[in-house]
């Protein structure tokens, strides 16, 4: 069974909402981004989302894209990624996902990526820029080393939502409004109608994501659904304390999953 | 059979799902009004009226007679309205977006020809306008940044990566990503997800239908050779496109190669690239080995993308096209050539294009025949080829 399955699994049981942290890997480097996650998960993180950087992601708002810039000028490769998830694994049994672009994987070997995601212990994949028609980029390669491709569906997928879902695995990843990842004041999204074609076809948890920086933006999007995920928000207090985030991100994690408890 | 929107292995759809079922509405507004007689009358006209089409087919004889090769023929899209060819894809875009219901439009730009274009035709359709430049590109082409607000348009600069072309089209599509219900992204080149490929090389292959009919009244024959420049691809994709089936007429892309293609300084992605998955498209991309984009360069504004156009790649591919790198040096040779040979100013992307006609046609034989596009006209290039010689400018006064 997938980390992921078993995750929701036990959420489920206990009637609580996933929180799924996110930070780029190797931002500010990797050692840092190694004791980021372990403290992530203590303080009330369910799943980790690494981020891998790309030095065009086009899917990303301002803090993401610096920090982006930040790990690849620091030596950031998808071989050291490995190796901080390989390290990761001796401590932690959390679920494990990259956050990156088809490039990424296109370029180092389909076959060669999801090999190792499944040799080191990723449990999850996601790619904003591979919608459903081009899943087959990939597919076959997850599937045989049990990596789960996450999909996406967005506010502009109406129709589309019922395919995208039907054969879903892991979690389904809720865009919470058009435009790219970064914090948002307020969302013009139908949220009702939105989580409603969701729910109706999806038989997998649903977590929502992009613009959700607050611990209560977090309490009142996770009633809509199954998890919420955090990334810019994140990824702005490590740009700004640096090396010294952990003790700060520690926290705001803490605070989050405080609030979505209630 | 390869699916729609692929060229052998290259094209597709790679964009996040938010903007999946704005590329199927394109795709279906683009294959009702491909056929629909009121769109291609209504684009025919604009062509003729506004744009100054067909462009002329001139024959170059000092440059024939000096090179020594094989008659040289210019296909003038630089004396279309804006002065290059972009006007061709602009004008069928907007009318597209027209009918599509959409208010506004944006554009990325690298030399500021299509943005010029995009803010052109959007004052003339009365749509709302923004153009996204790199910052560093806005320095190369103030000129057209003004001409574009004159227009109407906003400007907005880009500063992330490398300040050209290939950061401008980042921000219009997370752009396009945020206002994807009232915004139609205007793509300029050949490139992006499908449909635009296609749709931007339906629109232009109105260069090659006229260039062929042009050839053949004057020369009773197809010509040999066909050179254009490559950035994206678009002028090249325009003129080759109805002679592809032509198996005797040999097609040649110029591509930039800046310093030098063995140097870091080039944005040669037929000679540097390699297969990568990027701003939508399966292509061949300038990137180092964990797929990072790398930054390119080129004296010209318009050529420096680290990637090409789907279909090029597969031209490329099956060897039905060649591809030849020239430097910032032997372009801006040729566009000091063209002007004092012909009376020519050509844009230094077009230039580019010279340079490699004039090496291929001395080797071609006297009864051969050669066309070479001129995609754009040089004013905007000035200044760039006196800074790169050295001659100061008085740019303020």
């Amino acid at each position: 069974m997938n980390r992921i399955d078993r995750k929701f699994a036990e959420l489920k049981g206990k009637n609580e909402k996933a929180l799924i942290p996110f930070v780029t890997a190797g931002d500010p480097d990797m050692e840092t981004t190694e004791k980021l996650v372990f403290s992530m998960f203590g303080a009330g993180a369910d799943l980790v989302e690494l981020g891998v950087p790309f030095s065009d992601p086009v899917a990303e708002g301002p803090v993401i894209q610096k920090a982006s810039k930040r790990s690849i000028d620091g030596g950031t490769t998808l071989v050291k990624i490995f190796a901080l998830v390989e390290r990761l694994r001796q401590k932690t049994d959390g679920p494990l996902l990259l956050m990156m672009y088809i490039n990424s994987i296109y370029r180092f070997g389909t076959e060669r990526f999801f090999k190792l995601c499944a040799e080191k212990g990723v449990d999850g994949v996601i790619v904003p820029d591979l919608p459903y028609e081009e899943r087959a980029e990939i597919q076959r390669d997850a599937e045989q080393n049990g990596v789960y491709p996450i999909r996406l569906v967005a506010p502009t997928s109406h129709e589309r939502t019922a395919m995208i879902a039907r054969d879903a695995e892991g979690f389904l990843y809720c865009v919470s409004s058009t435009g790219v990842t970064g914090m948002r004041g307020s969302f013009s999204t139908d949220f009702d109608e939105f989580f409603g074609t969701v729910k109706k076809y999806a038989k997998i948890p649903c977590a929502v994501g992009f613009g959700i920086s607050t611990p209560e933006q977090a309490r009142q999007m996770g009633a809509y659904c199954d998890g919420v995920i955090i990334g810019s928000a994140i990824v702005k207090i490590v740009e700004m304390e640096g090396r010294a985030c952990v003790r700060h991100v520690e926290e705001f994690v803490g605070s989050v999953k405080k609030a979505i408890k209630k | 059979m390869s699916k729609p929107g692929r060229y052998g292995e290259f094209g597709g759809q790679y964009v996040p799902e938010t903007l999946m079922n704005a590329l199927h509405e394109l795709e279906a507004a683009y294959e009702k009004y491909s056929r629909d007689k009121d769109f291609l009358d209504e684009l025919g006209f604009y062509y003729r009226e506004y744009a100054n089409r067909p462009s002329l087919l001139y024959y170059a004889e000092k440059m024939t007679k000096d090179l020594g090769g094989c008659k040289v023929y210019l296909k003038r899209e630089d004396l279309n309205h804006t002065g290059a060819h972009k006007i061709n894809n602009v004008l069928g875009q907007i009318l597209l977006a027209k009918r599509m219901g959409k208010t506004r439009v944006t554009a990325e730009t690298g030399a500021g020809q299509h943005g010029v274009a995009t803010a052109t035709a959007a004052a003339l359709f009365g749509m709302q306008c923004e153009v996204f430049m790199g910052a560093e590109d806005m320095e190369r082409q103030s000129l057209n940044v003004y001409r574009m607000e004159l227009l109407g348009a906003k400007v907005t600069g880009v500063d992330s990566g490398t300040g050209t072309l290939k950061d401008a089209i980042n921000e219009a599509m997370r752009d396009w990503t945020s206002n994807v219900e009232s915004t139609y992204y205007l793509i300029g080149s050949v490139m992006g997800p499908h449909p635009y490929p296609q749709m931007v090389r339906d629109f232009q292959k109105v260069i090659g239908i006229e260039a062929k009919k042009q050839y053949v009244e004057k020369e009773g024959r197809l010509p040999d050779c066909l050179v254009a420049c490559v950035g994206g691809g678009s002028n090249a994709m325009g003129l080759f496109y109805n002679f592809i089936p032509d198996k005797s007429v040999r097609l040649v892309g110029a591509e930039a190669a800046g310093k030098g293609a063995c140097t870091p300084m080039n944005a040669a992605t037929m000679a540097n690239g390699t297969k990568g998955i990027f701003h939508g498209m399966k292509s061949l991309f300038i990137q180092n080995d964990e797929g990072q984009i790398a930054p390119v360069y080129s004296i010209s504004a318009g050529l420096d993308y680290p990637g090409i156009g789907p279909e090029h790649a597969e031209l490329k591919q099956t060897g039905r096209a060649e591809y030849v790198s020239v430097t910032d040096e032997e372009a801006v040779r040729a566009f000091e050539y063209l002007s004092k040979t012909e009376g020519i100013i050509p844009a230094l992307e077009s230039a580019h294009a010279v340079a490699a006609a004039m090496k291929i046609a001395p080797g071609m034989r006297k009864d051969q025949g050669m066309i070479i596009n001129l995609s754009g006209r040089g004013d905007k290039d000035v200044y760039s080829v006196a800074r790169y010689r050295g001659v100061k400018l008085d740019e303020q006064n």
